[in-house]
């Protein structure tokens, strides 16, 4: 009873927080790992109730991001502010629970929150996974593991939930269904989303806001947007040559082999507004 | 001629009892501390410990203060040197483990020819001697154990959220560096306690035998943590008979035992999970 007392009153807190105010912002991050450069200069706002995709290829740093934002490793440079008490689910990329540790589903689910058997149930039935409550966390598939992740990170009652590649090891069908689930959770609870995605196209109508990510943030805005924009294209685009759309956009710089920054001289980045393919 | 028989017998039962209520009591203590040196494999962080006991001892004769004081105040020295290392991340953990047990072990060999009158027995250290326990002994198996077991149960939750994914716990406001330090000292708290009784190289078998041997048949963290403390007891209980029965030592008889447990149980099937027959 106080437990869910207590959770329904962070319920109406968080409803409180101004919709204009950013959960969490990075203001010019800079993130090295053994003395490399990962993440260099991004700047970050995640926005109540939004959700907000990071996508970017293979070792682009979107996983070391997220880290970084979540206190997990330090920042070589830059700030991370979160709001005050802010309550996190974090939901990781990879978690393997060790066969030697006896665990159930439903122990897993209410270790380390307030949450009673009731609610462990009905957070596991929102996710689409009632049937495995009392199984060992070990046997479950890999697509099982991750809605009981998901379920976990929403007992918490997060104003915020940070998903790092929730459709990891979900066939194709079943990623689509994913994504819309994570709409649908964001709906009926209210809370922000942060997600590392590979595909944008699965995930455009999802979100609210895509980062692409290639160790800085290439481009920013509505997904569609993103989509058609010449940086992302760069990125994706021989991956999936579709939507050909026509695009004026300012460029400063461009991306050489590695991925890193080539800037451009005056005259092309004031003025490549149609003639990007042409680079 | 009676007498003398009666009075060795009541000696005998005296020392015997003295015996089981120590070796009991460590072995209750052992069970759920010797879980969780298991579940987060940290098995040659408990021979590490237990290696560096013989510097405690000797330091203990050098410096005129009690053994049990020396060694548990050298036992959470080398304990604390090793979280430090960690967070450094220079030398792999079980290299540093393997530096810190050795070195300790060759530094306790070395200080203990420094000792001159000092009659160690060494063999009683190394193996333990449990027939030997005094009146004297038994408020410190039992202070020690009780703060032990105390100690366990009050970080318990946190603990086993870090053991499941540190990551996780450190998102969820688990304050992990804490409590794993405080594992480490209840662990060396329990070596301190344990040595009398199966001895510095054995120490380490009385805390991962019984926990390994309760995998099989426990659901959940706690049943794995009761049921080690139950094996480890009768690990005891059939040692010391053994011992007395055919004249072999303890502390290796109690080891005996509890391996011949861990193997009876590896006979018997384990629990499987039956999934739920989905309509």
């Amino acid at each position: 009873m106080i437990a869910w007392m207590a959770a329904s009153a962070r319920g109406v807190m968080q409803r409180q927080r101004p919709a204009d105010r950013p959960l969490l912002e990075a203001h010019d991050l800079n993130v090295h790992i053994n003395g490399r450069s990962i993440v260099s200069g991004v700047d970050l706002a995640i926005f109540p109730g939004q959700i907000t995709t990071l996508i970017g290829p293979n070792g682009a740093g979107k996983t070391t991001l997220v880290r970084a934002l979540l206190g997990l490793i330090p920042v070589r440079s830059g700030k991370v502010i979160r709001a005050s008490s802010l309550s996190i689910g974090y939901m990781p990329q990879r978690l393997r629970i060790d066969t030697i540790v006896p665990l159930s589903v439903k122990r897993f689910l209410t270790l380390n929150n307030r949450a009673s058997l009731t609610d462990a149930r009905r957070a596991l039935a929102e996710v689409g996974a009632a049937h495995v409550e009392r199984a060992p966390v070990q046997v479950i598939s890999g697509g099982e593991f991750q809605r009981v992740l998901l379920a976990r990170a929403l007992l918490r009652r997060p104003e915020m939930l940070v998903l790092d590649e929730p459709a990891q090891g979900v066939d194709e069908a079943g990623q689509g269904e994913l994504y819309k689930l994570i709409a649908r959770l964001r709906a009926l609870y209210g809370c922000a989303v942060l997600m590392i995605s590979q595909d944008l196209h699965l995930v455009m109508e999802a979100a609210d806001s895509v980062v692409c990510l290639n160790h800085h943030v290439c481009c920013t805005g509505k997904p569609e947007a993103v989509s058609r924009h010449p940086e992302y294209r760069k990125l994706f685009g021989a991956v999936r040559p579709r939507g050909l759309a026509v695009y004026t956009h300012h460029h400063d710089h461009a991306h050489n082999l590695h991925g890193g920054v080539v800037p451009l001289d005056g005259d092309a980045a004031h003025g490549d507004g149609d003639d990007v393919a042409a680079r | 001629m009676r007498h003398t028989a009666m009075a060795t017998m009541s000696l005998l039962d005296d020392f015997i009892l003295r015996a089981l209520a120590a070796g009991v009591a460590v072995a209750v203590v052992a069970g759920p501390l010797g879980s969780f040196i298991v579940w987060r494999r940290m098995a040659y962080f408990g021979d590490t410990l237990a290696h560096s006991s013989l510097l405690g001892i000797t330091l203990g004769f050098l410096l005129g203060i009690g053994f049990n004081l020396a060694v548990l105040t050298v036992c959470a020295a080398v304990a604390l040197l090793l979280a430090v290392l960690q967070r450094q991340r220079r030398v792999a953990t079980d290299t540093l483990l393997g530096i810190l047990a050795h070195s300790a072990l060759a530094l306790g060999l070395v200080a203990v020819t420094f000792t001159s009158g000092l009659r160690l027995d060494l063999m009683g250290y190394l193996f333990g001697d449990i027939l030997a326990i005094t009146d004297r002994d038994l408020p410190w198996v039992y202070g020690g154990g009780g703060l032990a077991l105390l100690g366990i149960m009050a970080i318990w939750r946190p603990l086993l959220c870090l053991t499941i994914d540190e990551e996780l716990a450190r998102v969820e406001g688990v304050p992990v560096v804490w409590v794993s330090i405080a594992q480490m000292l209840l662990v060396a708290v329990v070596i301190a306690v344990a040595m009398k009784i199966v001895g510095i190289l054995l120490i380490t078998a009385l805390l991962i035998i019984p926990a390994a041997t309760a995998r099989r048949l426990a659901a959940s963290p706690e049943q794995m943590a009761l049921l080690a403390s139950l094996f480890g007891s009768m690990a005891v209980v059939g040692g010391l008979f053994a011992s007395l029965q055919w004249d072999t030592p303890a502390g290796p008889s109690i080891v005996v035992t509890a391996a011949a447990l861990f193997i009876a149980t590896n006979c018997v099937p384990s629990r499987t999970y039956r999934p739920a027959h989905m309509p």
